[in-house]
């Protein structure tokens, strides 16, 4: 199968992956102390299952998913507990995430191991198998995988397994392409099999011809219909969407669900790590993790997460003159707040940088509107007109020309002769329209619920007129012994309020006259019927308030009460006294 | 000249249907710049306006019986969006109203609670649950951080708390590097 | 410390625009072989003084001085300015042309990528309206080095003696200014400045700047959109006018090798700051200045209308891009 799609843009950085390809993976070893954040997946931030102090066993669950969009966290090795706390996470923001720090107590002792037989298990027990093992996408998304393990409903579906790995320095899926071609694979027959998929293709970007040699030999081997597909080397050829595109024509819009297109990628790591799961029933504990840039010896790592990132530079013997550490390549990566934060599951790499190795960019000019961005950009989107909007913070158009749409690829800075940090830019317009619709949800939260209590309010105070009304008619029936209909409720005072409220104050009225009416009498008069009703509703609620847990009471509770009652009595009596100096 | 005024008339009764019908076609319900004006307001209800909550306020405003400084939790960036909606010179926050403070939430202490309702009672949109004599607690999303409910407290045990950053919360910060002149 | 990506294609404004200048050589090397070297002369007197005006307006500004002279758009619009000028023209002409497109047209509306207008045809565009006998004046092709200088210091203009006109500007004046109904090909016959094709060396003026541009397109700096469709507009604009009465007007060919044409095309519309950057947006903005190039030059007051044309589709350029977004990545069937 040739390569009969293409996607628009992207870029020919220089590769630099011959550098950690040379020697074979290496396990690494165990630090003194690792530092395992809970939230390590895309969704809700699993709740810790141990405590302080507590020993726990290499593979156990130290953090239950919450819910479904979330993916549980286990130990790493075994050790004791020794806190869980906050912790600085592998994020450039340098927040503190809560954290089960362990200290490892060398033996390394796993959890006895359950495998499975996939053909024996329905999908929801797989998939809660997946949630509960903790996998979660390992090309740097850590979406969890067991949501989109789900057979499609129409379409006939077809997988694909992301070996293309375009960014810069990061050889760790070459790598495990080569060393572990079949159990990737395997863990493609898991997929293959919960997807309903018909066809399975593996695509490889051509600057890996030892892994796709790998790779199909191993299709050979297990006899499996699987087509690995040779894309040429492109940043960012190893984009989920670009993949899709290339590989199926299919372009899978941002927000939409690729199954409902009938095609579903995953990374070839996290294939693994699902063979590993289900065949071997080991949690996902580990990875592969690239070593490089201003490092002595490039490697990949097989790395327990929780390990320090300055652990494994170490191990990689990172020059002196390194002043940074980068989590993913030089193109999409991010600083680290400090070297010593744990590897987490979206560490695919990590790079010692220095300023020989990135150096600071040149001044920023002005745009030049050259669109040598438009050229570059993989998602067709006008990077530079999303710049000025970004710039002049004007948010709605910068939304309207999609930066929601872009991947942060990063091939409009790279190329642009302006050095604007283009990406930068959508970063900020992206985190800050996410700020903007939290604060403006809030708002209209507020407003809502108090408007509810100004018309409650306002409802209330016109059921103890009524009431009083009727007290009053009553009062003057019995004198005059004769029919006086009862007195309007008072009107709404003056202020303006909106319409909206008022018709809803109409509509809340209509409806404590239809709950009431079963219980009252049928009453002739409307307005009759109406004040019945909210003086039904008013002792129904002067019962439903009335306190529940002051009979049975000691003398000393009834002493205590008495007490704060005294105590309110007199802060009253103060507060009404500053009122009333305060007026003076 | 009679031609020419004959022209001129009939422009005019034209341009005036025109208008007419526009007026009719594009007629706008109710009180758009209230509903505006409330739109940029943080709705937190806590009255340091000296108006009862926001739509109020919102509409002394509309009404030109307000400034628009008067809102301490809008802050500077809510006086410009008000100052750039109404045409109006954008004027420092009014120090009467109060200052601005990082978005807090009021936490109750609950050792120390009585169960009184009074904060219940103060709270401008019902984010405070219990009953009473019996413990109160504020539910956090829900709450605007106004602090009405702090004066009302009888024994204190109300604190707001500030909402600090996590890493969902996180933004990115604005990326301009000027270059300046060489001095 | 910055923000990825951390590596960065060895790429800058300077690059750019030195290879915009570069590009401009082989059709400033034919100039300088049909009329003289009167054009090196003014080429690096509008330079100097467009450094200058800018050196001067950064200060001014505060902005830093030599970070933005050594992107040398200030020299690639200088020499636009001076192409489009008579290579005759007094050196106060080009020199307050350029100083105007600089100064004006460039800085005072923010300066670099801020200026919603071509300034080199801005500088044209008011030089034209404000000396129209200057700005079409050429010399003769034998015209020596120092009568040249002599000229572009100021000195006093015998016309007929030393100046031609340009093949647009010969024709113009024929078709209108003649007592007698004339047809093209009497004026083509009757005048010296008409060559093989278009006009005596024009064609290898116009073959020098479509090397050029062909290299510019090659080198990525421009795309092929706004070159084409500006020739294709020309050709077909005036093909139809010639199609309805060859005695009235120029054959497509004409047009195309005469005038600012191919300077144009590759040039002058394929200005990235004042012009549109989406696709479509480009097809349009050079076809509409074409469409107005040449029926300023077929029906106007002047020889030629590019700078016209162009300014006036500057205007359209926010329009054209706002209107003819390209479809996103999985959004093209929205």
């Amino acid at each position: 199968m040739g390569k009969p799609f293409d996607f628009h843009g992207g870029v020919k950085p220089q590769t630099n992956k011959a550098q950690s390809t040379r020697e074979a993976i290496a396990v690494a070893s165990l630090p003194s102390q690792m530092v395992v954040p809970l939230h390590q997946s895309i969704g809700g931030t699993p709740h810790p299952l141990v405590q302080a102090g507590e020993r726990v066993l290499k593979g156990q669950r130290i953090g239950a998913a919450d819910g479904n969009v979330s993916a549980a966290v286990h130990a790493p090795t075994s050790g004791t507990v020794i806190a869980v706390e906050p912790r600085v996470m592998a994020h450039t923001s340098g927040l503190a995430m809560l954290s089960v720090v362990i200290e490892p107590d060398g033996e390394d002792a796993w959890l006895p191991l359950s495998p499975s037989n996939y053909h024996s298990l329905q999908g929801d027990e797989i998939r809660d198998l997946l949630r509960d093992a903790g996998v979660v996408g390992l090309g740097g998304a850590v979406f969890p995988s067991h949501l989109k393990l789900k057979a499609g409903k129409d379409k006939r579906m077809t997988l694909v397994l992301n070996g293309a790995e375009c960014e810069p320095y990061i050889t760790c899926d070459d790598m495990l392409m080569r060393e572990r071609a079949q159990d990737i694979l395997r863990g493609g027959q898991i997929m293959r099999h919960m997807l309903g998929a018909d066809t399975v293709l593996i695509g490889i970007e051509d600057n890996k011809p030892e892994a796709a040699a790998a790779m199909r030999a191993a299709v050979a081997a297990l006899g499996e219909d699987m087509q690995v597909v040779v894309v040429p080397t492109r940043y960012p050829a190893g984009g989920a969407k670009q993949l899709i595109r290339s590989l199926t024509g299919i372009e899978v819009p941002h927000g939409k669900r690729s199954t409902d297109y009938g095609v579903q990628c995953f990374n070839v790591g996290t294939a693994y790590a699902i063979h590993e799961t289900i065949n071997l029933g080991r949690p996902l504990i580990s990875r592969i993790v690239t070593v490089s840039g201003n490092v002595e010896r490039p490697r990949n790592y097989e790395v327990l997460f929780g390990t320090p990132m300055s652990h494994l530079l170490r191990l990689a013997g990172a020059k002196p003159d390194t002043d940074r550490t980068v989590m993913g390549g030089p193109m999409m990566g991010y600083l680290m707040p400090k070297p010593d934060v744990p590897v987490v599951k979206a560490t695919n790499c990590v790079i010692a940088g220095s300023r020989a190795l990135f150096p600071p960019p040149p001044p920023e000019m002005p745009c030049i509107r050259c669109t040598a961005c438009v050229d570059v950009c993989p998602a067709d989107l006008q990077p530079h007109e999303m710049y000025w909007f970004a710039r002049a913070k004007n948010f709605g158009k910068t939304q309207e020309y999609h930066v929601f749409d872009c991947i942060e690829c990063g091939c409009c800075a790279y190329v642009c002769p302006s050095h604007i940090p283009l990406v930068d830019y959508y970063r900020f317009a992206k985190t800050e329209i996410w700020a903007r619709e939290r604060n403006k949800d809030a708002a209209d939260q507020a407003r809502e619920r108090f408007e509810f209590r100004t018309l409650r309010e306002q409802r209330e105070k016109e059921e103890k007129a009524a009431k009083l009304a009727v007290k009053a008619a009553a009062g003057r029936q019995t004198a005059e012994k004769r029919v006086v209909p009862p007195a309007p409720p008072p009107a709404a005072p003056a202020d303006a309020r909106p319409a909206a409220v008022a018709a809803a104050r109409a509509e809340g009225a209509l409806a404590v006259t239809a709950d009431a009416a079963p219980g009252a009498a049928p009453s002739p008069d409307p307005k009759k019927a109406l004040i019945e009703a909210a003086i039904e509703r008013a002792r129904q609620q002067r019962e439903a308030i009335a306190p529940k847990n002051t009979e049975n009471l000691t003398a000393a509770q009834k002493a205590e009460i008495v007490e704060i009652e005294a105590r309110r009595a007199k802060i009253r009596e103060r507060a009404r006294t500053h009122d009333e100096d305060a007026r003076q | 000249m009679l031609s020419a005024l004959l022209v001129m008339a009939l422009g005019a009764v034209i341009l005036g249907a025109a208008l007419g019908w526009a007026s009719m076609r594009f007629k706008v319900e109710g009180d758009p710049l209230v509903d505006k004006i409330d739109a940029i307001l943080p709705q937190t209800q806590c009255g340091q306006c000296g108006h009862p909550g926001c739509r109020p306020y919102a509409t002394a405003i509309a009404k030109g019986e307000a400034e628009i400084n008067q809102c301490p939790p809008g802050g500077e960036e809510g006086i410009r969006k008000l100052a750039d909606l109404l045409g109006r010179e954008f004027k420092p926050l009014n120090a009467e109203n109060g200052v601005e403070k990082p978005k807090s939430v009021a936490l109750i202490d609950e050792a120390t609670c009585i169960g009184c309702t009074l904060c219940i009672q103060a709270c401008p949109v019902d984010a405070i649950v219990g009953a009473a004599k019996q413990m109160h607690t504020v539910v956090a999303p829900l709450c605007t951080g106004c602090e009405l409910c702090l004066p009302p407290c009888p024994v204190n045990c109300i604190t707001m708390e500030p909402v600090g950053e996590t890493v969902e919360t996180w933004k990115w910060k604005y990326p301009v590097v000027e270059i300046k002149a060489a001095a | 410390m910055n923000n990825s990506p951390y590596i960065r294609k060895p790429a800058s404004i300077q690059t750019v625009m030195l290879k915009v200048l570069l590009a401009l050589l082989p059709g400033v090397a034919a100039y300088v072989w049909f009329f003289g070297v009167g054009v090196l002369i003014n080429l690096v007197l509008a330079s100097l003084a467009a450094l200058l005006g800018e050196a001067l307006m950064l200060k001014a500004r505060g902005r830093p001085v030599g970070i933005f002279l050594a992107d040398l758009s200030a020299v690639v619009t200088a020499w636009l300015v001076v192409l489009t000028f008579p290579p005759i023209a007094p050196w106060w002409l080009t020199v307050s042309a350029t100083l105007f497109a600089i100064v004006v047209v460039k800085q005072l509306y923010g300066g670099l990528g801020q200026n919603p207008f071509n300034p080199a045809m801005a500088g044209y565009a008011i030089m034209i309206v404000a000396f129209p006998a200057l700005m079409s004046q050429w010399p003769h092709g034998g015209l020596g080095l120092a009568a040249q200088l002599d000229l572009i210091a100021g000195g006093l203009r015998d016309l007929d003696a030393i100046t031609g006109a340009t093949p647009l500007d010969a024709l113009r004046t024929g078709l209108r200014e003649s007592a007698t109904p004339t047809t093209v090909q009497q004026v083509i016959a009757g005048s010296p400045a008409f060559g093989l094709v278009g006009g005596k060396g024009w064609e290898w003026i116009a073959a020098g700047y479509l090397l050029g541009g062909l290299w510019l397109w090659q080198q990525r700096i421009i795309t092929w959109h706004l070159p084409l469709a500006f020739l294709a507009g020309i050709a077909i604009v005036s093909g139809a006018l010639w199609a309805i009465d060859p005695g009235a007007f120029a054959s497509p060919l004409l047009h195309l090798v005469a005038g600012g044409t191919m300077l144009g095309a590759f040039f002058i519309v394929t200005d990235p700051v004042s012009g549109p950057t989406t696709p479509r947006g480009k097809l349009y903005f050079a076809a509409g200045a074409a469409l107005i190039t040449v029926v300023i030059r077929a029906f106007g007051a002047y020889p030629d209308g590019i700078a016209f044309a162009v300014l006036l589709m500057n205007i359209c350029a926010p329009l054209l891009d706002m209107k003819n977004q390209p479809p996103v990545f999985g959004h093209k069937d929205d």
